[in-house]
């Protein structure tokens, strides 16, 4: 009778690993990735790569600013990534706040852009250190 | 040799039990991950959090992290003088959108990200009532949802306040360390977003694994280490006043 009970209601895979049920780490493993990898990125936007690795965004990865994009990465064609807000993305990193470290470039944007968009001076993929900006 | 009746009935839920590890298979069912070839920790450089709040978008993203409620989050400490034990901490909407100007100046200024600290010797786990909090062999402190009873026991053990209950799902919920990404050689969501590096997912088994140089050469410091809870979140540069 316990033999038959605890057959029933232990789960198969208790104790493959520990006292707990051992499928729901492959459960939890089998969820799909939101986000490619900048290494998946690499190898079909070469071009950016090269024009990013001269400037100051070289460690700066692609899905940082662009967001998660695995589902561009599986079906290029037919899911194109949206392009980022410069308005609101690059003040998130760059405005000043005095928690910041200190080598780190920041502005006041509304003074140091006075309206316009970040990209109209800089290049978003390789902005450079000699941009005004404060360091 | 003969056995008793009595023996017999000894060694029979002995003979079920060794039946179920027979049923239950071999243990490694992704045969390019091996699981006790890892041991995943983080390294966390607060010289170079900027508080963007992209590990919180991201996480958030990756995971489907309900509104308002943070696997990760950001929090900013103002620390005037002397007065380690009584920092001004804000965290507004976890960080994720970033932080406005602080209004107070001078003083000792910085951000912290914190996230679950896959302790070795969890709180979280040993009050688990049901087995629904485990750690994995790699390192990785989980969570059965389909076990989990809703108890919120895990919730208020976690000394570093970093599960919350699923307001859908009435279960506890935390980091996973996006067990689904680095099982397929991925790093974490929150560090493919960092973009300074202030966040570096760390396999400790590894020996080529930058952390080993990084911890020999630098100051490093986990959270609430008086607490012995085993942290494998590795903080550098980290201030005596944060908790």
């Amino acid at each position: 009778m316990f033999v038959a009970l605890r057959a029933a209601v232990i789960p198969k895979s208790f104790g493959r690993y520990g006292p707990y049920r051992g499928d729901a780490l492959s459960e939890i493993a089998s969820r799909p990735p939101a986000y490619a990898g900048h290494e998946i990125c690499e190898g079909c936007h070469s071009d950016v790569l090269e024009v990013k690795a001269k400037g100051a965004h070289a460690h700066v990865n692609c899905e940082s600013c662009h967001g998660p994009l695995a589902k561009h990465a599986v079906d290029p064609t037919s899911i194109k990534p949206v392009l980022p807000d410069v308005a609101t993305l690059c003040v998130r990193c760059h405005s000043e706040n005095i928690a910041k470290p200190s080598g780190f470039p920041q502005v006041d944007a509304e003074e140091h852009a006075q309206g316009q968009p970040c990209n109209t001076c800089h290049q978003p993929h390789s902005p450079g250190f000699d941009t005004g900006a404060k360091k | 040799m003969t056995l008793s009746r009595r023996q017999i009935l000894l060694l029979l839920p002995a003979a079920a039990v060794a039946w179920d590890f027979v049923l239950a298979g071999t243990p490694e069912e992704a045969p390019n991950y091996q699981m006790t070839g890892h041991w995943w920790g983080m390294l966390l450089d607060i010289t170079k959090c900027i508080g963007c709040g992209g590990c919180v978008r991201a996480c958030s993203m990756e995971n489907n992290v309900p509104d308002g409620y943070f696997r990760t989050w950001v929090e900013r400490y103002h620390v005037e003088d002397w007065h380690l034990e009584n920092p001004l901490v804000d965290s507004p909407g976890g960080g994720k959108e970033g932080f406005p100007q602080r209004t107070q100046t001078g003083g000792k200024n910085f951000f912290v990200p914190k996230l679950c600290n896959h302790c070795v010797d969890s709180p979280c786990t040993q009050v688990c009532p049901v087995g629904a909090t485990f750690h994995t062999p790699d390192g990785v402190v989980l969570i059965d949802f389909d076990y989990c009873l809703g108890c919120r026991y895990c919730i208020q053990a976690c000394p570093y306040g970093c599960r919350f209950f699923h307001p859908q799902r009435h279960t506890a919920e935390k980091c996973t360390l996006c067990y689904h990404r680095i099982t397929k050689g991925l790093t974490t969501a929150c560090c493919e977003a960092c973009p300074t590096g202030a966040r570096q997912l760390a396999d400790l088994k590894d020996p080529k694994d930058p952390i080993h140089a990084f911890l020999k050469t630098h100051t490093v410091q986990v959270l609430k280490p008086h607490l012995a809870t085993g942290s494998k979140m590795f903080y550098n540069g980290l201030d005596g006043s944060v908790r």
